[in-house]
């Protein structure tokens, strides 16, 4: 009984100090993204085996495995962007090797998967915000004028340029990494995050009206009907067609 | 100190070098095959094997799956997919067959650091063993198990000497070196066989694959004994073998069944009167020329740590 006692303390010990330090290993730094297919985080974390099959099969080194002393839960694959980027093998080699389904095999099409998203976050530093035509980043996107879109925007500080900002379209932006990685300047101005970090979420019960109206094929609120505005003599609302219309002869005629 | 300095001297006269080391020999040649078929991928460039003990691809067909590493993960609620499924099927019906502890013995790396350990520690001749109960290592299972379920991610993978040592030779060790100096001098300054013997919780849930295994050591020749005390100073799990040793009187048969015998066959070796040898658990009868009722039993002085 003396031993079972001293035996169950030791791992009781043991076993408060990895719980701990489990908590704290869950945490994965802003930079380091999971390979395409990874299952949100927590799964993910109960689900890999640490056996680095997927590091192996990935053709271009993207992947690493992280070891004890890295700030990522050691034994798991991760990339960071800057440093090697994923080029989106179309047989998308490390999820055909996961054994565990920590890579979701139910991603086959690699335009599907989301890693991260990237974020063009210091437009003080972007050289396309000053005015200037790099594109370097719009350029080397595999989902080119899809995922990052070039918007104009009149250039104030000339007046009479355009600015073709970088845009990312969070619908088409794989996180990849291979803006962040081509970004020109010297610390990257566009970056990829994990999508726990920079991915907004709607409330499940918002609708868009105009959505709504489409999938619909008419509008869904109460059937079009007269408003019943407050004008002022003279004037009067078509609702259908000329909107606000002001009578002839009228006193209140246009100024 | 026990009869003999060196234990295994007498088998090596009355058999010679070979005949006195083979099972260690073979031992070691097996651990160190097993890393290299890892190591020749990162190393040369030749990926017979991929991946690491966790789990790994051999020749492109063969999965296999470490049955604990997957029960953690089951654990932690995620059901894996079909490949490591298989991985660990294949994985257990092996062990089922040579002995769920003879990965310990013959494929665990870790096994090597704590040999080491042992080794120096006889060399020192540092005694003072403290009392840990070989059970822990179950409790430990245990929590390694439950863990899992309260936290919902694999924990002991974060800590786990094995893997730790088995991934860091593979793919880059980082910090997990301080982990295996800590096994080495648990087991050299603290606890005779320590880790493996006591703690390791990855050894317990595969003695539990030995309870039916097939493989054992068996002490058929046992009337034989002189003795001499050699194979429990050698062995790392010596509470198996003092009954099947000496209590053929009480019907105790002479198959070493205890499921914590790693099979590394290291009694074998270094018994100079070949008492035990490997075989099969079946036929596990009391024979009559084994009984010595006869015999003097000087067994009552041996201390099982
Ligand atoms: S998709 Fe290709 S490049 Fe990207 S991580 Fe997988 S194997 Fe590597
Ligand atoms: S192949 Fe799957 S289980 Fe293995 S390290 Fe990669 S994600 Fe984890
Ligand atoms: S590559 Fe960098 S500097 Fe160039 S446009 Fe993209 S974010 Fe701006």
């Amino acid at each position: 009984m003396k031993d079972s006692s001293r035996s169950l303390s030791i791992v009781a010990l043991m076993s408060l100090g990895l719980g701990v330090y489990s908590k704290q290993s869950k945490s994965l730094p802003a930079n380091a993204l999971r390979p395409p297919g990874a299952l949100e985080e927590q799964d993910f974390l109960s689900a890999c085996l640490r056996c680095g099959l997927c590091v192996r099969d990935c053709p271009f080194d993207t992947l690493g495995l992280a070891k004890s002393g890295d700030d990522i839960n050691v034994g798991t694959p991760y990339f960071k962007a800057r440093e090697v980027p994923c080029e989106m093998c179309d047989d998308i080699p490390c999820v055909v090797a996961c054994p565990s389904g920590a890579l979701d095999k139910s991603l086959t099409n690699i335009d599907d998967a989301r890693m991260g998203l990237a974020v063009l976050f210091d437009q003080e530093n972007c050289l396309n915000y000053q005015g200037l035509r790099c594109d370097v980043c719009y350029r080397v996107c595999p989902a080119i004028n899809q995922a990052i879109t070039l918007e104009h925007r009149p250039n104030e500080r000339t007046g009479k340029h355009a600015m073709f900002i970088p845009t990312v379209n969070s619908d088409h932006c794989t996180g990849c990494g291979k803006c962040e990685y081509a970004c020109v300047l010297e610390e990257a101005a566009i970056k990829i995050f994990p999508l726990t970090l920079v991915a907004g979420k709607a409330d499940d019960h918002y609708r868009m009206g105009w959505e709504e109206k489409q999938q619909h094929g008419s509008s869904l609120v109460a059937p079009d009907q007269q408003h019943l505005y407050n004008l002022p003599s003279g004037q009067s609302y078509d609702y259908d067609k000329e909107g606000l219309i002001f009578e002839e002869n009228s006193s209140g005629a246009a100024q | 100190m026990s009869p003999n300095a060196h234990p295994g001297q007498e088998a090596i006269i009355a058999n010679g070098w070979f005949q006195a080391n083979r099972w260690l020999i073979s031992r070691r040649l097996s651990q160190i095959t097993i890393l290299v078929l890892f190591l020749l991928g990162p190393w040369f460039g030749w990926w017979l094997v991929k991946g690491n003990l966790s789990s790994s691809l051999t020749l492109g067909i063969l999965p296999l799956t470490d049955p604990f590493v997957l029960l953690q993960s089951l654990a932690s609620g995620h059901w894996p997919e079909t490949a490591s499924i298989i991985g660990a099927l294949i994985v257990i019906s092996f062990y089922l067959i040579v002995g769920g502890r003879a990965y310990c013995a013959w494929v665990c790396p870790v096994n090597l650091v704590t040999d080491a350990a042992f080794w120096l520690r006889e060399r020192l001749g540092l005694g003072g063993a403290s009392s840990l109960s070989r059970k822990t290592r179950y409790w430990l299972l245990g929590a390694t198990l439950i863990m899992p379920v309260v936290s919902g991610q694999i924990i002991w993978e974060l800590v786990n000497p094995v893997s730790m040592l088995h991934r860091g030779l593979i793919f880059g060790i980082g910090f997990a070196w301080v982990i295996l100096l800590a096994v080495f001098i648990f087991d050299l300054f603290v606890t005779r066989r320590g880790w493996c013997s006591h703690l390791c919780p990855m050894g317990a849930f595969y003695s539990l694959l030995g309870t039916h295994n097939l493989v054992r050591v068996r002490a058929d020749n046992r009337a034989a004994c002189n003795d001499c005390l050699d194979c429990y100073r050698v062995c790392p799990e010596q509470q198996v073998i003092r009954t099947v040793l000496k209590d053929a009187e009480k019907g105790i048969g002479p198959v070493i069944d205890a499921p914590n015998c790693t099979n590394c066959g290291r009694c074998i070796d270094v018994c100079a009167p070949n008492v035990f040898h490997m075989g099969l658990r079946f036929n596990n009868k009391v024979s009559v020329e084994t009984s010595h009722l006869d015999r003097p039993n000087h067994s009552s002085g041996v201390e099982v740590l």
